[in-house]
């Protein structure tokens, strides 16, 4: 059997991808946004990983999103993943991703989701459901931001 | 008597079973240990044979059940060397216990401006109880500071005691590191400067000797589920003279003597703590878990587990990338540790998958975290049925996760 197969058959494996692990080392648009619109904090109480999310929005598009904080490598790729899936969406598909992506992570992780591309990497979370709060922890604290909603994003 | 890990492991059924395809590996002992077999026989024959409220019917099986709950009370009594059976309250648990002192004792008691002092490796449950404390009666918290190492630094816990201080509140050993703190000669400081002392001894009474006459503290909280008993049953230790002049914490049944609509009176001690129906069956159960740790030779077990702490730590000095957190000389059998560039919480999930089970997060101990400088630890508690293979195991594993992240 080839290494290929050998690795995707392991779920752990499905659970770390390289991707995830790539991401996860080298987060991609970490640190913050020169003009900053939307904001909010995200805070997962049970293990203490905690993010921040900046966002520009003009014109009810995303022209630039950063985030900041410690968390698991989970956590981490899918704030890194979700800063570069968003750029240039607009506000009502963002929102209609995150729903999505929660929903992936959640119900449904076999069905089909084209809308979130490469953000499907991610759905092997669905069979860790102690993890599962840890890679929507970054989901969370955007729909606060995009709500503007003061508060703190909290995964409990 | 001999050790032999192979005969105490038959004695536990859950360490036979398979968790994700490989035999379990249970190294949260700190969190919750397993139970043996006669401590659930306990509590089936109880319930089978006994089950009756107690100190209250004057029928045979209410009579039993109170002999029995009574028999357990003088079981705990023994096994921390207290002067009486009466000064052992039976609870929930050390949470509950702290809760207990610092309401009926520290809230009837404390003035404006008295000072309370815990140390910075204290468990949320032994800081908690304190803050609200001080809200309502206006005392104010001090923290004693602890080394790198993760030992309470004495000169600095002397220089915060002063005639302000009303109470201490340490553990006895650390859930977070597993250092074993110098708990006599801290009660004896304090007792120096007037402060009533209390020590959590959660993480202690499994795991080191406890003789509370010799430490002279005048309270001592212990929780049954981190001594092979069940959860939901614990116990807290008071010097029969301070607990006679408390207040009560909680009012109803149980803890009263005469009750009329102008004024009720209370029952001594220990009823007077124990208001309502006890938890009968399972401090039952925390009676036949110490007579079985008693059997088994107290002496033997904590020199098994230094063996294994011994182990685990040689293989983790050794081991590229780790960090242990919390070296202090006296400590139990806890290994704290962070890898390199890895977040506990990806060990956790990796080590799972291999069938070990570990804590990791901060332990309930944000302000001990924040103190090492790290979000959270990986914790692997050892326990007498532990064995070196399950340590070696333990750091294949751990290999295993490095390699994941090359
Ligand atoms: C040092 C320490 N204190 C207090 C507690 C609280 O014990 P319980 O949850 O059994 O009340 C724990 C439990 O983790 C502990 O380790």
């Amino acid at each position: 059997m080839s290494q290929l197969g050998e690795q995707l058959r392991d779920p752990l494996r499905e659970l770390y991808q390289e991707v995830i692990i790539d991401h996860a080392r080298n987060p991609r648009n970490f640190g913050t946004v020169s003009n900053v619109t939307h904001h909010a904090e995200g805070f997962n109480p049970l293990c203490g990983d905690q993010l921040s999310l900046e966002v520009e929005i003009e014109n009810n598009k995303i022209k630039d999103a950063k985030f900041k904080g410690t968390g698991c490598a989970i956590s981490t790729a899918s704030a890194s993943l979700m800063t570069q899936f968003l750029k240039d969406k607009n506000v009502g598909e963002a929102e209609q991703i995150v729903k999505e992506f929660i929903d992936m992570l959640t119900q449904s992780p076999k069905i089909e989701h084209p809308n979130l591309g490469k953000l499907t990497v991610l759905a092997g979370v669905h069979d860790y459901p102690a993890r599962v709060k840890c890679a929507t922890l970054a989901w969370h604290t955007l729909d606060a931001a995009l709500k503007r909603e003061a508060k703190i994003a909290s995964t409990e | 008597m001999s050790f032999n890990v192979d005969k105490i492991r038959a004695d536990f059924p859950i360490l036979q079973q398979q968790v994700n395809g490989k035999l379990l590996v249970y190294l949260d002992n700190a969190a919750t240990t397993q139970k043996p077999k006669v401590v659930l026989d306990a509590l089936i024959n109880y319930y089978q044979t006994t089950n009756s409220n107690v100190h209250r019917g004057v029928h045979t099986l209410s009579m039993q059940a109170t002999d029995a709950y009574e028999a357990a009370r003088t079981t705990c009594q023994k096994f921390i060397n207290a002067t009486e059976a009466r000064e052992i309250i039976f609870c929930r648990g050390t949470t509950e216990a702290i809760n207990l002192v610092a309401q009926a004792y520290g809230r009837n008691t404390l003035k404006t401006g008295d000072e309370i002092l815990i140390s910075q490796l204290e468990h949320h449950s032994n800081i908690v109880p304190w803050q609200l404390v001080c809200e309502q009666t206006g005392a104010i918290l001090k923290v004693a500071p602890i080394n790198e190492q993760g030992e309470i630094m004495m000169s600095e816990y002397q220089t915060l005691l002063s005639s302000k201080t009303k109470i201490v509140a340490i553990n006895h050993v650390s859930n977070s590191l597993g250092t074993i703190n110098p708990v006599k000669e801290m009660t004896m400081m304090a007792h120096a400067v007037g402060a009533k002392v209390l020590i959590d001894g959660a993480q202690a009474l499994a795991h080191v000797n406890v003789d509370v006459q010799d430490i002279n503290c005048d309270f001592y909280a212990a929780s049954g589920h981190k001594v092979y008993a069940p959860m939901g049953i614990g116990f807290l230790y008071g010097k029969a003279a301070i607990l006679e002049a408390m207040q009560p914490y909680q009012a109803g049944g149980e803890m009263i003597q005469t009750v009329s609509f102008l004024k009720s009176t209370y029952a001594p001690i220990p009823q007077k703590f124990e208001a309502g129906t006890p938890n009968v069956g399972d401090a039952i159960a925390l009676g036949a878990a110490l007579t079985y740790l008693t059997k088994i030779g107290r002496e033997n077990i904590h020199h098994y587990e230094h063996e294994l702490l011994d182990y685990a730590t040689q293989q983790a000095d050794n081991f590229p990338g780790l960090r242990i957190i919390g070296t202090a000389k006296d400590k139990i059998s806890i290994l704290a540790f962070v890898l390199d560039g890895i977040h506990p919480h990806d060990v956790g999930t990796i080590l799972d998958h291999e069938g070990i089970a570990v804590r990791t997060g901060h332990h309930c101990t944000m302000p001990l975290m924040e103190f090492f400088k790290v979000p959270a630890t990986v914790r692997a508690s050892m326990a007498f049925y532990n064995t070196k293979q399950e340590i070696d195991e333990l750091f294949c594993a751990l290999r295993k996760v490095q390699e994941m992240f090359e």
